[in-house]
């Protein structure tokens, strides 16, 4: 009996989105990326094309991250108070492909800085560095719909990617991408509906699709990432299948994710079971990360550089072809 | 290829005994059709009728079993493709290989450790499957004695990795009481590899080039002996991904026999953390047994969480126990925050309530593990049964004060609380991600 070998026949695609804009584009970075165009399962690539690989986005904050445990902060102990200069190490050291700024520090219960200083530390970011940039609020909805507005017209022609976008407060965010050509970030918690309704909303508005990419608010390994991971297969069928509102690339915020876990933060003498802390930190991360990949995620928003380096490795081995 | 319901109800007796389980002979054979039950369950079917469904009636992939006692790892009998589909039923097999070659020391000292490698985890105990011992030495007596010492030094089932016959039929027979899985048969020795597995009644593990030469080394082997295992001889991430989905899909969508057994998977990486992130692919795409060398419980760890999320019944939501939770250093003054058992409800608020640093009492009311708002909609979270809760808990022996917060989708439900159980009720955020704002403003 023949292998008869199956390769289904996917009528769809994920759709491409570009990040960041070179001088010629009217921007200022020296390297832009593309993602999406999957038209397969994850690296299925005896099946469809994978045109892009998924890439990792290095998370940098505005405020220095009091609440990180010291083996996050350890690589980064010498400039988390400067994030300019903490997004220089992550791609100078740790070859990040984009900077995910997270405006931490816009936060009106934390440093509550101004719209003008958000501006200053997004141009600072984008100065010294020559990667895409990835621009987030702090999660305060009235504060960010001051903020973004402000960084995306200060930003203008460099064809950042901001968030976020979200059911009950996407009007401003996405205004904002239209006017001053950026792309969005629509982050709908673990529900598939609300992600198509939101990415019809959003496309309503008059943003074209292939300025969109979706959070599903990923769960962290051991903490409900099972139900991204089904949400990341079921969308990504559908997508495949021709539902044209479930083909936008997907991010993640997998250091987020990990790094809150209690696995991610317990020293060994709580849990001697679970082993040396540091090791085990830096791959719940990475997990968390290579988990997602196959479910199907574009942008893998991380922290620890060994985690990265070990997420990259990963996507390394999977992009290469198949023989069947 | 595929038999429906009905070609096969036509074979049965049709005797309605029930004595499958099943409360018809039509029942049984739908069940058959979907792979759900064997024709062997039917306790008067004829052989004719054997003959005639064959192979169609088996389950797409068979269940097999290594090791013997408690700690036998059953593996295999997946029924679909995509976990959301139904869901997937036999967790990745983990087995942490220990070579031949250690002394005496170094291989007891080993075989603690990989025994060691075990954890409790959401009220379910975690832990490697097996030990897969290593010709390395390449010589059958040395791998004799290091097979029959490990299998005395643990309850782990064991897997007997040599493609020399000589050395499996040294170290197979006084272990074959435990069941180990014989790995491998190949091209060149399968005919006394499969005679050794079978008469020591273990299971075999069949080791082809590629898909194809796999499934011809399959057609071989079948006829004269079932309890198989197959590696496709692939170690490269892309191809072995490449490889597991077309044998999950052959078993599953074509009813390809050679390919209706689980599979066996070796991460190739020289660097440990290489190794488990190499595994956690394996385990996410339809490894039946991953066998790697990494043995550090940090390494391990995550993969078995990851393995527990997979294998999840994503119809069935997990629950947390519903007892009181105390977070952090708690003092009769800390607050008391109600949720329900849902288990992502829980981790949810338990992580907000950590990160806020203030000390407090968590309740997850008993919901049969739904999520706030669907137990508020089927009346499993109501005054009632939150007030019951702060009866039983005990909570009252634990605080001085008697205020406790309510999820704030529920925050109808205060007034009737407050009346119920005489406690002070507030109303916290509706999303767990308000917490820590919430707890700064009310408890600081």
């Amino acid at each position: 009996m023949a292998v008869q070998i199956i390769k289904e026949r996917n009528t769809g695609k994920i759709n491409t989105v570009a990040i960041g804009a070179t001088k010629e584009q009217g921007g200022t970075r020296t390297s832009i990326v593309t993602v999406g165009g999957d038209a397969a399962l994850p690296f299925l690539h005896f099946e469809g094309e994978m045109p892009h690989k998924p890439v990792i986005a290095m998370e940098v904050q505005s405020r220095v991250p009091a609440q990180w445990n010291d083996v996050l902060k350890q690589p980064f102990a010498d400039v988390l108070g400067d994030p300019a200069a903490w997004a220089k190490k992550c791609v100078d050291m740790y070859g990040a492909e984009l900077i995910y700024l997270k405006l931490s520090g816009a936060d009106p219960d934390l440093e509550n800085q101004s719209p003008e200083e958000c501006v200053s530390i997004v141009k600072n970011v984008l100065a010294a560095v020559g990667v895409p940039l990835i621009v987030v609020g702090c999660g305060n909805e009235d504060k960010d719909n001051v903020v973004l507005p402000a960084v995306a017209e200060a930003a203008a022609g460099e064809n950042l990617l901001i968030g976020v976008a979200e059911q009950e407060n996407y009007k401003s965010v996405v205004a904002a991408a239209m006017v001053h050509k950026h792309n969005v970030i629509a982050l709908t918690p673990c529900d598939i509906n609300i992600c198509k309704q939101l990415n019809i909303l959003i496309t309503e508005m008059g943003l074209g699709l292939d300025r969109v990419v979706v959070d599903p608010g990923a769960g962290g390994l051991g903490y409900g990432i099972e139900y991204t991971y089904s949400i990341l297969e079921r969308g990504r069928l559908g997508a495949l299948q021709g539902d044209k509102m479930l083909s936008t690339p997907v991010i993640a915020t997998v250091g987020y994710e990990a790094w809150r876990a209690k696995e991610a933060n317990a020293p060994a003498s709580d849990f001697p079971a679970w082993g040396e802390q540091s090791e085990r930190g830096v791959l719940w991360e990475a997990m968390t990360a290579t988990a997602l990949l196959q479910g199907g995620v574009h942008i893998l928003v991380m922290r620890h550089p060994e985690a990265v380096s070990l997420v990259r490795k990963n996507i390394g081995a999977l992009m290469v072809p198949q023989a069947v | 290829m595929a038999l429906t319901g009905l070609d096969i109800f036509k074979q049965l007796p049709k005797k309605n005994c029930k004595e499958c389980g099943a409360p018809t002979c039509l029942a049984f054979a739908m069940s058959i059709a979907a792979g759900k039950a064997a024709l062997e369950q039917c306790p008067y079917v004829s052989e004719e009728a054997k003959e005639a469904l064959g192979s169609a009636a088996a389950p797409p992939i068979r269940l097999i079993t290594v090791g013997a006692g408690a700690k036998a790892l059953a593996f295999g009998d997946e029924t679909v493709i995509f976990r959301h589909d139904k869901t997937f039923c036999h967790p990745t097999g983990l087995a942490i290989t220990v070579e031949d070659t250690l002394t005496a020391d170094a291989l007891a000292a080993k075989v603690a450790k990989v025994n060691d490698l075990k954890v409790e985890r959401v009220g379910q105990q975690l832990a490697v499957d097996l030990i897969a011992v290593v010709n390395a030495s390449g010589s059958p007596a040395v791998f004799k004695d290091a097979v029959a010492k490990v299998g005395s030094l643990t309850e782990l089932p064991l897997v007997l990795v040599s493609e020399n016959p000589e050395a499996i039929a040294a170290a197979l027979p006084p272990v074959a009481a435990k069941k180990p899985l014989v790995y491998a048969a190949t091209a060149d020795n399968y005919e006394k590899m499969t005679e050794l597995a079978k008469a020591n009644a273990c299971p075999l593990a069949v080791k082809g080039k590629n898909l194809a030469d796999t499934a011809d080394l399959v057609e071989k082997i079948a006829p004269l002996y079932k309890e198989l295992v197959i590696d496709t001889g692939s170690r490269e991430i892309a191809q072995v991904l490449a490889d597991q989905t077309q044998i999950r899909r052959l078993a599953i969508k074509k009813k390809f026999r050679p390919f209706g057994y689980p599979t066996i998977t070796f991460t190739s990486a020289a660097d440990p953390r290489e190794e488990v992130i190499q595994a956690s692919v394996y385990v996410a795409k339809f490894a039946g047994i991953i066998v790697l060398k990494a043995d550090e419980k940090s390494q391990i760890l995550p993969l078995l969480a990851w393995r527990q999320n997979v294998y999840t019944d994503p119809q069935k939501p997990i629950a947390v126990e519903a007892k009181i939770y105390e977070i952090g250093a708690v003092t009769p003054q800390s607050p008391v925050y109600i949720c329900t058992n849902f288990a992502l409800t829980y981790f949810a608020v338990e992580g907000e309530v950590a990160a806020s640093k203030i000390p407090a009492y968590i309740l997850p009311v008993d919901t049969d593990g739904t999520s706030v708002l669907t137990s508020w909609a089927s009346g499993k979270f109501s005054a009632d049964s939150i007030t019951a809760f702060l009866e039983s808990s005990g909570i009252k022996g634990k605080v001085s004060h008697s205020t406790c917060v309510i999820p704030g989708y529920t925050a109808v439900l205060s007034g009737k609380l407050k009346e119920k159980s005489s406690w002070n009720v507030l109303v916290g955020p509706q999303e767990a991600a308000g917490i820590q704002a919430f707890a700064k403003a009310n408890f600081a």
